[in-house]
């Protein structure tokens, strides 16, 4: 395949909220074009009348009653991770201009 | 602490072993083998207060279970109580477990301990632990040398004789490399067998987790103790009701498919020495060996190398700076606080399978891409089933060559890739394989992979066990 152009880097890169340096970008459009090269010989592969798996033991719709139990979680150790709280809210930076 | 688990448990209840001794020889040996690197944090004060807990137990004359007083060593991926969990990356530095792992709590329910964390490749992403974002592991077997990864720090603790047992994750063949690399034992069990709640996710459709230790015995109850159904992942599978530490059989009658794929080109020569003479001492020992042929093995890496970074990319994206993990305090506003956060805090191989992953999962490549590999996944385990309907084993080597220098792949991550190409296979399959030393190239170890169908994993554990039995 084609060599990624810088522009594909951004892109990639604005959808998965990663800002990249120069040089991270360059380095990238490299390694991930040589990356998608060597994955290219599936496309080669006869796949006809097969479908695609993604759940390998057979489970399907594994459910459970909907209803409250005790694991044990304590609320406040959920909180301790938090990097910035307001009593028991999560603080974040404004989302709205 | 050089015996069988089963032996120090036994002694540890017998009263004849203290577990608060074990925990401080165990500590001890940490902190003489710091230069190797495998650990990055000791859980001391949780440990001793858990040894003084069992000891007590025992001279209450209760008993504190199979694994009384046996202390453990986990892969820093796993939520454990008494430390950071940082699955070695500057993300997740000082990140405190509000939770235990399940395979954590089953463990700490028989009696064992954690002393320590180990090292990995930050999210278990590598093969090596060069990826880890604090410092490489050395291989004991050579310094120069890596230990493998992504549980290089867990296989190298085993090989130290830091702790009997360690815990690691197997996405790619994350147990098995380390395993083969360092001499060591490492399992890889059926998916679904052991629990994944409490531990950082990687790739969920081939995530797994199991046991590095010294002999198969060891590793069999250690599986024995973590498996079954678990309440808190739905993608847990019913366990055998005979316990997986009945190892019996051996190799008489067996019929061991030698895989054809593994044993040609690629593989290093001396490598493959080693396994052939593995192979002629499974038939000495009656097992009937004939050749086996699954044609699509060839593709299990481009396959695995979509999967993977696909299922990478989703279940980093919690990773945004806002409910735990790093933040950046220059944030201006939300996308800005998204953006800087993952940038400082993702280190480069994390960062270059989150581009892979979004890329093959974006809209316009998502079928040429993602859906193309898991629909040559569904012909990989078709493979798989048919060569099992005429072996009981497949087996072959673990990895194509023995333990790299440092920094002899660090340039080129397809090169990096290319070394989880003999293990990849049994992950996309969810079949249960497991890594056993076979020889020496040079000094260093080789290992022997075998594989078994799904849930036949007291079967893989008595071939493994007759196979090593051959070599004591």
């Amino acid at each position: 395949m084609a060599k990624l152009s810088r522009d594909d880097v951004l892109k990639l890169a604005r959808l998965a909220r990663l800002r990249l340096s120069d040089d991270e970008v360059s380095k990238l459009q490299d390694e991930l074009s040589e990356i998608l090269g060597y994955v290219e010989m599936l496309q080669k592969v006869d796949t006809d009348g097969l479908e695609p798996t993604s759940q390998v033991t057979g489970l399907t719709n594994v459910t459970r009653p909907d209803e409250v139990r005790d694991y044990g979680y304590k609320p406040d150790d959920l909180f301790k991770n938090l990097p910035a709280k307001d009593g028991r809210c999560i603080k974040t930076k404004r989302i709205l201009g | 602490m050089d015996q069988s688990i089963a032996d120090i448990a036994r002694d540890v209840s017998a009263g004849k072993l203290k577990a608060a001794d074990l925990v401080e020889e165990s500590l001890r040996r940490i902190e003489e083998a710091a230069g190797y690197k495998a650990i990055i944090a000791a859980t001391a004060e949780r440990a001793r207060e858990r040894a003084r807990f069992i000891d007590e137990q025992v001279r209450a004359g209760k008993k504190p279970g199979r694994l009384a007083g046996v202390p453990f060593i986990a892969k820093d991926n796993f939520l454990v109580f008494g430390a950071d969990t940082t699955a070695a990356s500057n993300i997740l530095k000082g990140f405190e477990a509000p939770y235990q792992s399940t395979a954590i709590k089953k463990l700490e329910a028989e009696g064992a301990i954690c002393v320590a964390k180990a090292n990995l490749d930050a999210f278990a992403h590598g093969s090596s632990t060069e990826n880890s974002d604090f410092f490489t592991t050395l291989n004991p077997r050579d310094k120069t040398r890596v230990p493998g990864g992504s549980s290089g720090g867990s296989a190298a603790a085993v090989v130290l004789g830091l702790a009997p047992f360690a815990l690691g994750t197997d996405t790619g063949g994350s147990i098995r490399l380390p395993a083969s690399f360092t001499g060591s034992v490492g399992l890889k069990p059926t998916y679904g067998l052991v629990s994944r709640s409490g531990v950082v996710a990687m790739a969920s459709s081939t995530d797994c987790i199991g046991p590095l230790t010294r002999t198969v015995e060891d590793a069999a109850l250690v599986l024995d103790v973590m498996a079954g159904r678990d309440d808190l992942d739905s993608t847990t599978i019913e366990r055998d009701t005979d316990s997986y530490t009945d190892l019996d059989g051996g190799l008489g009658g067996k019929v061991v498919g030698i895989i054809k794929e593994y044993m040609d080109e690629g593989l290093d020569a001396s490598v493959k020495t080693e396994v052939e003479k593995a192979i002629k001492q499974l038939e000495a020992a009656g097992a009937v060996i004939k050749e086996v042929s699954l044609p699509s093995l060839p593709l299990a890496l481009a396959v695995y190398y979509i999967i993977c970074p696909a299922e990478v990319s989703s279940n980093l994206s919690r990773y945004d700076g806002q409910r735990f993990g790093y933040s950046d305090r220059d944030a201006k506003d939300l996308d800005d606080s998204y953006e800087l956060s993952r940038s400082k805090g993702f280190g480069a191989e994390a960062k270059r399978r989150i581009m892979i992953g979004t890329h093959v999962l974006s809209s316009g490549y998502y079928d040429a891409y993602y859906k193309k590999a898991q629909t040559v996944r569904t012909k990989l385990i078709r493979e798989f089933e048919k060569a099992f309907q005429s072996v009981d084993f497949l087996v072959g080597p673990t990895a194509p060559n023995v333990a790299f220098k440092i920094g002899q792949n660090t340039a080129d991550p397809l090169q990096m890739y290319l070394i989880d190409i003999m293990t990849v296979a049994a992950n996309l399959a969810g079949v249960p394989s497991i890594s056993v030393p076979c020889g020496e190239v040079d000094g260093l170890p080789v290992g022997l992979q075998l594989m078994a169908p799904q849930r036949a994993d007291r079967a893989l554990l008595s071939a493994a066990s007759a196979y090593e039995e051959l070599n004591v």
